[in-house]
């Protein structure tokens, strides 16, 4: 793999940048800590409501993360950097790779975070429980990693902040990060359709009776992975085709 | 095996075309540079340098036309690691300093320089440590000479590259792209200063509104784009008096005022000298060299292979000059 030092500075640059670090880590733990704590024997949808917050915190943190390589897109396009690596052999595929790969990365680092802070707080799952929760997660940040790329040809920098806190918030709310929102009815149908619902179900799907989430994630995610894409290839045509 | 006899092409631009809307950016160029040339491509702004780049580097599709690098296409030649690029913008990105920024760099490309070498040869070595954003204007380009350098290219294509310096750091830059072109590469160069693409080209190609006006050795574009006026306040005197000045090629009268028009600066002073001694009576002399911009409307507006002279009052119609 001749491009592992590239990988390897891109990854270097990831860590670096302090604010994302800030946003899609400590922000989910502290509000974790803060809200699960007091109320560990509650019941949500079923579930002890500190693995349901886990997993719903480490929804919002990821998905923050998948996202703010759209951010780091933005700066390079803004910049010009993107135009002088495609006059390197580096092909277009590998740097959006990198930068799903490094959006995936900050993701982990927040969801390994936030289980070991459930453990802390009383979360019991077995291995297998576990693996298949991170598993659901990382399938279900696929879209997101599409709409980081996505974001990253569609705004400017100085935009981008209000617009990245603004989507990820909203699908975070939808999605119920911050507590389930519908509890029936049309607006449930409607939620069940966002990605980032089946982000925040995810423990509920591993401790289910079959132990997995049912048919309609898989299609919630490849819908939205499918049409997310189609969009950002238009938007990435358009983009490169631009007047110099 | 045929790389001698790919590489002795060089860079071919066929007929190369380019619009933006309504806007004709590049119309109809042709150009071949061999393997080894400094070519600079002078123009004003607007007159198509960056978009007949940008099409060489395979960032831009021409509407019409081809561009051959080497025997093969842009992007293959890009590919291959061949060619080195230094756009007009493309700052080096944050949360890196700049010894890791030309090592990732580097390791896009087949047969990448060593990185302290090319420290060395850009002359970053003392700010290796530092980071990207941390830089001044002269140092932030050599930065971005030293990504273009790294992949060790055979085409060298710099656009406007000392845009942003003072003129102590576009002479080190200068001095610096000197000295590894001296190694054989094709340089290809933009650039609005005359005297950088005199004293740094082999070769200069003049554009003007997407067109190539005029192409030759420095001296003889110099003679076609340098041309300078004099100025003074000297009354008794016809023009046509100035006219049989030696070196003269153009005099002008406009109230208490003369406008004289000369070659380049050498034959523009003999003029100066011999004005003083014939009429000491003339004051507030100012000389000054006739602009790139109005030279090359001139030369545009002429219409010719640019074999006639140019000279001429600045704001003088094309028609009314007077040829040698």
């Amino acid at each position: 793999m001749k491009n592992l030092t590239y990988l390897k500075f891109e990854v270097l640059r990831t860590l670096r940048n302090r604010r994302f670090l800030i946003f899609a880590l400590i922000f989910p733990l502290v509000l974790f800590f803060a809200i699960a704590g007091p109320n560990k024997s509650v019941i949500v949808e079923g579930i002890h409501f500190p693995l349901y917050y886990m997993t719903a915190m480490a929804s919002w943190g990821a998905m923050t993360a998948m996202l703010s390589s759209g951010a780091r897109i933005a700066a390079e396009r803004q910049i010009g950097w993107t135009r002088q690596m495609k006059i390197t052999p580096l092909s277009t595929r590998s740097y959006f790779s990198a930068k799903v790969l490094c959006g995936y990365m900050m993701a982990f680092f927040t969801i390994i975070a936030l289980g070991i802070a459930g453990s802390i707080l009383g979360v019991h799952l077995s291995v297998l429980e576990w693996l298949k929760l991170v598993a659901l997660l990382v399938v279900g940040l696929i879209p997101f990693a599409v709409i980081g790329i996505l974001l990253g040809h569609l705004m400017k920098v100085d935009s981008l902040g209000p617009a990245l806190g603004g989507v990820t918030s909203l699908f975070a709310l939808l999605g119920g990060s911050f507590g389930p929102i519908f509890q029936s009815g049309f607006m449930l149908k409607v939620v069940q359709d966002i990605p980032s619902y089946w982000l925040v179900k995810s423990s509920q799907s591993v401790l289910s009776p079959s132990g997995w989430p049912p048919a309609q994630m898989w299609i919630v995610i490849a819908v939205w992975t499918l049409a997310m894409s189609r969009v950002a290839v238009r938007v990435y045509r358009r983009d490169t085709a631009r007047v110099s | 095996m045929s790389d001698a006899t790919t590489h002795r092409s060089g860079i071919v631009l066929d007929q190369l075309s380019k619009s933006f809307g309504n806007v004709q950016a590049v119309s109809g160029v042709s150009l071949t540079i061999a393997p080894g040339e400094i070519v600079a491509l002078l123009g004003p702004n607007g007159a198509g340098k960056t978009t007949t780049i940008d099409m060489i580097l395979g960032l831009t599709r021409p509407d019409k036309g081809s561009v051959t690098l080497f025997g093969t296409t842009p992007a293959q030649a890009v590919l291959a690691g061949e060619v080195g690029g230094m756009l007009q913008t493309g700052s080096p990105p944050q949360y890196l300093n700049v010894r890791e920024l030309i090592t990732m760099v580097a390791s896009l490309y087949p047969h990448a320089l060593d990185v302290d070498e090319v420290l060395k040869m850009t002359g970053t070595t003392e700010i290796a440590k530092r980071s990207t954003v941390k830089l001044s204007g002269g140092q932030t380009q050599r930065v971005r000479f030293a990504v273009a350098l790294v992949a060790d290219p055979d085409l060298l294509v710099l656009d406007e590259p000392t845009a942003a310096i003072d003129v102590e750091g576009r002479r080190d830059f200068w001095n610096i792209m000197r000295s590894v072109a001296a190694s054989g590469k094709t340089v290809l160069f933009a650039t609005h200063y005359l005297e950088e693409a005199d004293s740094y080209a082999d070769r200069i190609v003049l554009m003007a509104r997407g067109r190539v006006v005029a192409d030759g050795p420095p001296t003889e574009i110099k003679a076609k784009v340098g041309g300078r006026v004099i100025r003074a306040t000297l009354s008794d005197v016809t023009a046509d008096e100035l006219m049989t000045i030696p070196g003269v090629t153009k005099a002008e009268r406009q109230g208490e005022g003369v406008t004289i028009s000369c070659g380049d600066s050498a034959s523009c002073d003999l003029v100066l000298r011999e004005l003083l001694t014939r009429y000491p009576t003339a004051r507030d002399l100012e000389v000054r060299g006739v602009g790139l911009e109005e030279a090359f409307l001139l030369l545009t507006a002429d219409n010719d292979d640019g074999s006639g002279p140019v000279y001429g009052e600045t704001n003088g119609r094309p028609d009314e000059r007077e040829l040698q």
